[in-house]
């Protein structure tokens, strides 16, 4: 058949295989379109659903532009009024780093333009090392209008360079709140993973200052406020379309505190140039009155960031301003442990008031000898006279009697050795000491075990026991408020803003201690006497009401059956001088522990300091210059 | 019905594909519904260009009912006349943008260019349908020369991304042709071993365009802008879509020329993966119906145009995604019946017309 047609067929085969040659390219050519159509349906997936995520993010950054709108940080004002933190508006000179080509050469333009000084670099240079390059930061700030205007006709000259109103913070007393008020500084790194972990980070979006010390970092949940938001939608150039959205910032609340700014002046100039620590506490409240730390620092230096110059200043002085000895210093209390200690004796049965002891001047026990203060003692000793006369002898052998777990528990209830929960950050614990305390702080087996010798020099408030001056205080005020005990606190009410409603911190006792009254005024009749006729009789010589106060000192370093001659130990080794104290007796307003280190007895460098507060404070005398130390005041 | 109105029906719908008309009126509504997104909700241009469709289906029912040994006689002509406005346009060209595209002609000024779209593979038709019987390697070559010398006029405006789509056109004409394969490799050896001379002779927007591609976030804010916008676009589209009218990129400013070259941006944005599937579905359903007429096309000269015409369509489809999708560099192509604008409206549809042409039109050669 094939053969046949092969004229005809040719023609036709030839036909018929070109059109099959064509439909094979057609096909291929369908392959390739088909290909690559599966090519782009590849893409589109890849771009819609395994980058999704990713896109969404930037087109959503693309297109709302969220301007946080940083809300007023509260301020703080004292019991009257009086302004301790503030805000103020001002001008600033700013820098963005990255958009700048040289970092140098750019300050030294500015320079001739506007005055930045040594100090001003320093600031910047420590401040570009915790910063991100994009952030705008201040070369100087509080500029004049002259340096402004002369900046902005020169701006065209400094890309990466505006000038800013910004908000600043300002202590207006100084140092004299330094370590209560604390400052803020601007947000770091270490703030920011802080504030993310609590998932609080967006609410300081824009936010370029945080709290960092005192009641700034206690209460800057409260002083933040919320920042606002404002949604815009940009296009591309970054020029805001519109509106989307509008929060506005609701301001930080401010802290009305209990602190009186007056007195803490007083306190402040009663300390003259001495180092030392004073808390008043208003016993019926618990409210902090005066709270002091010789010396301070001008938190003002930290607002802007501080220059390399101050920081090591502040820091490598031997006087150590920084450290906050109020709340952070813990010293052994000395003998105003002792109307504590005969409080315990009362309650647990240990000693009735009349019970006496004959004090030869020393007490011996299990081989060792332990001193007082007065050679040849002071005969007979009643619970009245033993905190009168501050009678060493009387403790020693108390201690004994009540144990080392009689009186731990006794002045845990106190709050002594844990901490009071004042509204401050960073109070230490201070050491009670017990049985299971010594077994946890040490590690061999010998060092574990309590020797009951341990515990004679602990009825004299020495030995392990360390507190803070705020404990001390606190536990003061409780005894002078017969037993109903407040938490320490500075802050009286958080105010809002806008309501002017107030919140108050603490309107109710903690706890009410288990005493009895007939006790309570035992020891406070002793602590009359003390101040009348006892080792701070002449610090209170005159004074036209009558208080209760215990004179204390406590040993910086141990001197091993010695007898301490200050002149013979340097300077930073003497004796801290320590006073606990509260006025008018009948109806205690106040109360203080005050704290003079390496200022020797209590009677001599403390209790005249108490004197001023209290003068001040119930009739509204101002000394107005430190306080002499008494030297003719008994050294015990 | 009245016999007189189905004889008008008749002769409305005599040389319509309707597999091919139902798909392209399906891609245009789908245009018109992103074209109102795309211009922010303007009457005006989406009616524009609604009008501009009724115009460029008028083209394509014109074309329809001519029978294609009509075109064939037209091939030379038309191609002569292109040429030659191509040469006008280097000499006398008005330069708009930098480019010299425009002719004016009295009142109105035209894109040679344009007509070249179609002139180009017309001519290659007709060229190789008349050396049908002793097609030699010189006869390839001719061809080569026919599509090059309009080409390279093209490119010199320059407008690479017309050069690019009417050599693209042209070679398919070539290869359906039946160019050999070895022949074929030697050229892509060859093309590949000449890419560094291509290099020089590129302007340096050209080139800043392929190296953008290349690696887009080099110049975010410069020749990257598009691709960067575009791909956020899409990728932010996810798999369902942002919804009509709700593209934040879209109606932000972000996409650049949103509702001619990368309208596909608009549209995926809006409509997501989901969107973006059905749109090369419809596509796809073109391509197919074009196909299907091109394998069955009576001759030679039909076959190579009908396949340039269908390969055409498919390169301007997939160069659009492929530059809005960031594959491909960004080269002025418009998305085929989506895009607004009425010449490359009315260009692929009058391809569509002959489309039409050559299936209706088959029994009366054949006979």
């Amino acid at each position: 058949m094939s053969e046949l047609n092969i004229t005809v067929g040719t023609e036709m085969r030839d036909a018929e295989r070109e059109l099959h040659h064509f439909r094979v390219r057609l096909g291929i050519a369908s392959t390739f379109v088909l290909v690559m159509f599966a090519l782009l349906f590849a893409r589109f997936f890849y771009l819609q659903v395994v980058m999704h995520e990713h896109y969404h993010t930037l087109a959503e950054a693309n297109r709302i532009s969220i301007l946080p709108i940083v809300p007023n940080r509260g301020i703080i004002v004292d019991r009257n009024g009086v302004v301790l933190a503030t805000n103020y508006s001002a001008y600033t000179l700013e820098i963005t780093p990255s958009k700048v080509e040289s970092l140098e050469a750019t300050i030294d333009e500015l320079a001739t333009l506007v005055e930045i000084g040594p100090r001003d670099r320093r600031r910047f240079k420590k401040l570009l090392e915790e910063s991100k390059r994009f952030e705008s930061l201040p070369i100087r700030t509080r500029l004049s209008d002259e340096e402004i205007a002369r900046f902005a006709a020169n701006r065209y000259r400094f890309p990466g360079v505006d000038v800013r109103a910004r908000l600043f913070r300002s202590y207006p007393q100084g140092e004299l709140f330094s370590h209560v008020i604390g400052h803020i500084g601007r947000v770091n790194q270490k703030d920011l993973d802080k504030l993310e972990a609590e998932g609080r980070s967006s609410n300081y979006r824009g936010t370029d200052y945080i709290g960092k010390t005192g009641l700034e970092y206690s209460y800057e949940d409260q002083l933040h406020g919320t920042t606002g938001v404002e949604q815009v939608e940009v296009d591309s150039g970054g020029r805001a379309v519109r509106s989307l959205s509008r929060s506005s910032p609701i301001s930080g609340s401010n802290l009305v505190l209990k602190l009186d700014a007056k007195l803490q002046e007083v306190v402040y100039n009663a300390f003259g140039d001495r180092r030392g620590a004073l808390v008043a506490i208003e016993p019926s409240t618990g409210g902090v009155l005066a709270f002091v730390s010789k010396p301070g620092f001008d938190p003002n230096l930290f607002v802007d960031g501080i220059d390399q110059e101050n920081w090591n200043e502040l820091n490598n002085s031997p006087d150590k301003p920084m450290v906050n000895r109020a709340l952070a210093g813990t010293y052994p209390p000395g003998s105003t442990f002792k109307p504590f200690m005969a409080l315990a004796a009362l309650t647990y049965g240990k000693r009735t008031p009349g019970q006496a002891i004959s004090d030869p001047g020393f007490y011996t026990f299990g081989g060792h000898t332990f001193r007082d203060d007065k050679v040849g003692g002071h005969g007979m000793v009643d619970m009245y006279k033993s905190i009168v006369a501050s009678c060493d002898t009387y403790y020693y052998i108390l201690a004994n009697d009540l144990t080392i777990d009689g009186i731990s528990r006794f002045m845990g209830t106190l709050g002594f050795g844990s901490r009071t929960g004042i509204d401050l950050a960073g109070e230490a614990e201070g050491v009670l000491p017990s049985q299971e305390w010594k077994r946890k702080r040490f590690k061999r087996p010998e060092q574990k075990k309590w020797y009951a010798g341990e515990t004679i020099s602990i009825g004299i408030g020495q030995g392990y026991n360390s507190y803070t001056p705020l404990q001390l205080a606190a536990a003061t005020a409780t005894l002078a408020n017969d037993g109903v005990m407040f938490r320490p606190h500075l802050v009286n009410y958080v105010e809002e803003v806008h309501t002017r409603q107030r919140t108050p911190i603490e309107p109710r006792p903690l706890r009410s201690l288990d005493w009895k009254q007939e006790h309570i005024a035992t020891i406070k009749r002793a602590m009359v006497g003390v101040n009348k006729e006892g080792t701070s009789a002449r610090a209170f010589a005159g004074a036209q009401y009558t208080s209760g106060g215990k004179t204390g000192t406590a040993q910086v370093i141990g001197l091993k059956g010695e007898k301490y001659v200050e002149s013979r130990v340097a300077e930073r080794h003497r004796d801290h001088a320590l006073f606990i104290a509260y006025a008018p007796a009948e109806n205690p307003k106040i109360a203080v522990a005050v704290i003079v280190e390496n200022s020797g007895f209590g009677a001599r460098a403390a209790a005249p300091i108490a004197r001023q507060v209290f003068d001040y404070w119930l009739l509204g005398k101002d000394a107005k210059k430190p306080v002499k130390d008494d030297d003719d005041a008994p050294q015990y | 019905m009245h016999p007189n109105i189905r004889r008008v029906v008749r002769f409305f719908t005599a040389h319509l594909d309707q597999p091919l008309l139902g798909a392209v009126l399906l891609l245009m509504i789908a245009g018109l519904v992103v074209l109102y997104s795309a211009s922010n909700g303007s009457f005006a241009r989406t009616s524009g260009q609604f009008t501009n469709m009724l115009v460029a289906l008028g083209v394509m029912w014109v074309f329809a009912q001519i029978p294609p040994h009509y075109l064939m006689r037209l091939s030379v002509p038309v191609y002569a006349v292109g040429l030659l406005l191509l040469v006008g346009v280097a000499l006398f060209g008005e330069i708009v943008n930098g480019a010299r595209r425009w002719l004016h002609i009295g009142v109105t000024r035209i894109q040679p260019s344009e007509i070249m779209k179609i002139a180009v593979p017309l001519m290659l038709a007709w060229y190789f349908d008349r050396y049908e019987a002793t097609l030699r390697l010189k006869n390839y070559a001719i061809g080569v020369l026919l599509l090059l010398v309009p080409v390279g006029l093209i490119a010199r405006q320059p407008d690479l991304g017309t050069a690019i789509l009417i050599f693209a056109s042209g070679s398919f004409v070539i290869f359906l042709a039946g160019l050999s394969w070895r022949i074929i490799a030697a050229l892509f050896v060859a093309g590949c071993a000449s890419l560094p001379l291509v290099w020089s002779v590129l302007h340096d927007y050209q080139r800043q365009r392929v190296l953008t591609l290349l690696d887009p976030s080099q110049d975010p804010l410069g020749a990257g802008y598009h691709t960067i916008q575009s791909t956020i676009a899409l990728g932010s589209g996810g798999i369902a879509g942002k919804g009509w009218l709700s593209g934040s990129q879209t109606h932000l400013d972000f996409i650049p020329e949103r509702t001619t070259d990368f309208i596909f941006a608009v549209y995926s944005e809006e409509f997501g993966l989901i969107g973006n599937g059905i749109l090369l579905v419809l596509f796809l359903l073109v391509i197919a119906r074009a196909a299907a007429i091109t394998a069955n096309a009576p001759s030679l000269f039909t076959r190579l145009f009908a396949g340039a015409i269908m390969l055409t369509f498919f390169t301007y489809a997939f160069v659009n995604m492929g530059m809005v999708s960031g594959i491909l560099p960004v080269v002025g192509v418009p998305l085929p019946l989506i895009s607004y604008g009425g010449t490359s409206l009315v260009t692929i549809c009058l391809g569509f017309g002959i489309l039409m042409s050559i299936q209706t039109h088959k029994k009366l050669v054949q006979t």
